[in-house]
């Protein structure tokens, strides 16, 4: 397929969005991960956990059914969006911006035969990977607390991965966006914490006033709610109009970030 | 020779804003040689060799890289391209086998030649017994090495080196030399960007001065040396003041001088004839040559 020895031979053209080249900037990512895969794994479990404790023993004994299920299987269902937004959107942020900035991985990458385009495209999908794998331990907690499995579950992955590709996108776009690490703050306050609120985690957006409702029909946090509930407790119609957001906002976020990244990379 | 050469620029020109880094730039670096780029900081090396690997786009002129033209083919150069970059970007909580291995597949060797491509890539920075160890606890030296190493994992018919020894320590920086001169001993075409001008002279067939954006002189170091500073330096010490009225005097008989910071050098003192003042003389060095083109204010 290539020839380095031969000088004056020229080769069969690389294409864009090769596979191969998206294939070795997420060797890179899974190889690093090897390093840190057991902080991940204990924050990812014992964080729905401490929360499910909280809100099963504090606010679940006010509030004992929402929308018919028992509050611990709601806030625990609900929360599968919550790790997956995390997962994904803020190592998105850090890890693109320590990784640009300060490592300046993407420089060595991007002096190989890598395009901005594919290493986004192969960041995006690593974290999303992850994402969605990582999203799934909120639901495992909740089995502890009662909830019963459902063949729907082993869907909750992919729908984790596909609200994953939208936020990680998201996430590099916001570090090619900032000029200092410290501004993720604003993205955070105004963006990160509003989103995951009203997305129907913790209580319905039917108890909202009417803007506040419509607000939450464009986030796509609420969309991953909605899909993971029903793949735990029955699908509906409505869930392929959940799954056409996500798919278009993963498609937006990753063209932006691109964009905003190349920018960024290529004087 | 009638190859076309490696690298070869037209017309260059790179602005960032209101600065013009590189200006009407050309360049030829033939096969098999190891051309050093040698320029004081700001000269507009490193913009040069962003513009080989396309991270930066030219606002005029042309490039072409081993016969593909940039930036369209780019991709495909820099597949046939080793990059050693001024900054250290290793993983650094990767192993040294591991950071090769990331790179052997991001340059596309293929599956079944990537282990040993790695081995040879260890070999060759000399870290057989420390391939598993993280580049944390690398030294300084051995980290370099590695930077190079990763750069060649996949043969490489082209090589560039910006600024390969920058703030190394004397003895860091010879392993390197021997390193770099090893690939150029083996045929590889080296496109080496320095400021240091030792660093030059020991290791390149050809030197290209570069100034301003621009290249002002170039070709074999001991030809520029005898064309641009003669064979001869007189280095003249003392107070300020008189090295202000040597330098007025010798420049009056027709002498061309610089200064080196605590002396004044008058350059072709082969010419002297008794006619100049005592002082230490020495063999006209690239550095004259430097100083005299790139200007005596460095930035």
């Amino acid at each position: 397929m290539r020839s380095l020895a031969a000088p004056g031979v020229r080769i069969r053209r690389l294409h864009r969005l090769e596979p191969a080249a998206i294939a070795g900037v997420m060797s890179r990512d899974a190889t690093n991960f090897r390093t840190f895969w057991k902080a991940t794994t204990f924050s990812s479990v014992i964080e729905p956990t401490i929360y499910l404790l909280a809100f099963g023993l504090g606010v679940g004994t006010l509030i004992s059914t929402v929308q018919g299920l028992d509050y611990v299987q709601y806030v625990g269902t609900g929360m599968v969006a919550t790790s997956v937004l995390f997962a994904s959107a803020l190592s998105a942020m850090f890890g693109t911006f320590v990784k640009h900035r300060f490592q300046r991985t993407y420089d060595a990458i991007l002096a190989a035969p890598v395009d901005t385009e594919e290493l986004v495209t192969a960041e995006v999908l690593w974290m999303s990977a992850r994402a969605g794998v990582y999203g799934c331990a909120p639901l495992l907690v909740s089995m502890l607390f009662g909830l019963d499995p459902a063949p729907g579950m082993l869907l909750v992955p992919f729908i984790g991965f596909l609200t994953a590709l939208g936020f990680a996108g998201f996430g590099v776009l916001m570090a090619a966006v900032v000029s200092k690490i410290d501004s993720f703050n604003y993205v955070t306050t105004t963006v990160i914490t509003p989103l995951f609120l009203v997305s129907g985690t913790f209580f319905p957006i039917e108890e909202l006033p009417e803007w506040a409702q419509a607000v939450a029909n464009i986030n796509p946090l609420y969309h991953c709610v909605e899909l993971v509930r029903h793949a735990v407790f029955g699908f509906e119609t409505i869930d392929v109009a959940h799954v056409a957001v996500l798919v278009g906002f993963a498609l937006l976020m990753w063209r932006l970030a691109i964009w905003r990244l190349e920018k960024r990379l290529i004087d | 020779m009638t190859s076309t050469p490696a690298i070869s620029l037209r017309g260059v020109v790179k602005r960032f804003g209101a600065i013009t880094a590189v200006d009407g730039l050309d360049l030829d670096v033939r096969e098999g040689i190891c051309l050093g780029l040698l320029g004081p900081n700001g000269a507009g090396k490193s913009t040069t060799m962003r513009m080989l690997t396309a991270q930066a786009i030219p606002d005029e002129g042309s490039l072409t890289v081993l016969g593909y033209e940039l930036p369209r083919d780019s991709k495909q150069a820099r597949a046939e391209c080793g990059v050693v970059p001024q900054l250290d970007n290793l993983d650094i909580e990767l192993t040294a086998r591991q950071n090769l291995a990331v790179f052997a597949r991001l340059y596309r060797v293929p599956r079944g030649e990537r282990r040993a491509a790695v081995e040879r890539a260890l070999e060759i920075a000399g870290l057989g017994d420390r391939a598993d160890t993280p580049v944390d606890e690398l030294s300084g030296g051995m980290r370099r090495r590695l930077l190079v190493a990763r750069g060649l994992v996949h043969r490489p018919r082209l090589l560039l080196l910006d600024e390969p020894t920058v703030g190394l320590d004397p003895q860091v920086r010879q392993e390197l030399w021997a390193l770099i001169d090893a690939l150029r001993a083996q045929g590889t075409t080296i496109l080496m960007s320095t400021h240091y001008i030792e660093e030059a002279e020991r290791l390149a067939d050809t030197v290209a001065i570069m100034a301003k954006g621009r290249i002002v002189a170039r070709g074999r170091p001991a030809d520029l040396v005898r064309a641009h500073a003669g064979v001869e330096t007189l280095e003249v010490y003392g107070p300020p003041p008189r090295l202000a009225e040597v330098r007025a005097a010798v420049q009056a008989q027709g002498f061309r001088t610089r200064r080196t910071g605590t002396a004044v050098a008058i350059l072709g003192a082969e010419n002297g004839d008794g006619r100049l003042p005592e002082g230490v003389r020495r063999a006209a060095s690239l550095e004259d040559v430097f100083v005299l083109l790139t200007g005596e204010e460095v930035a």
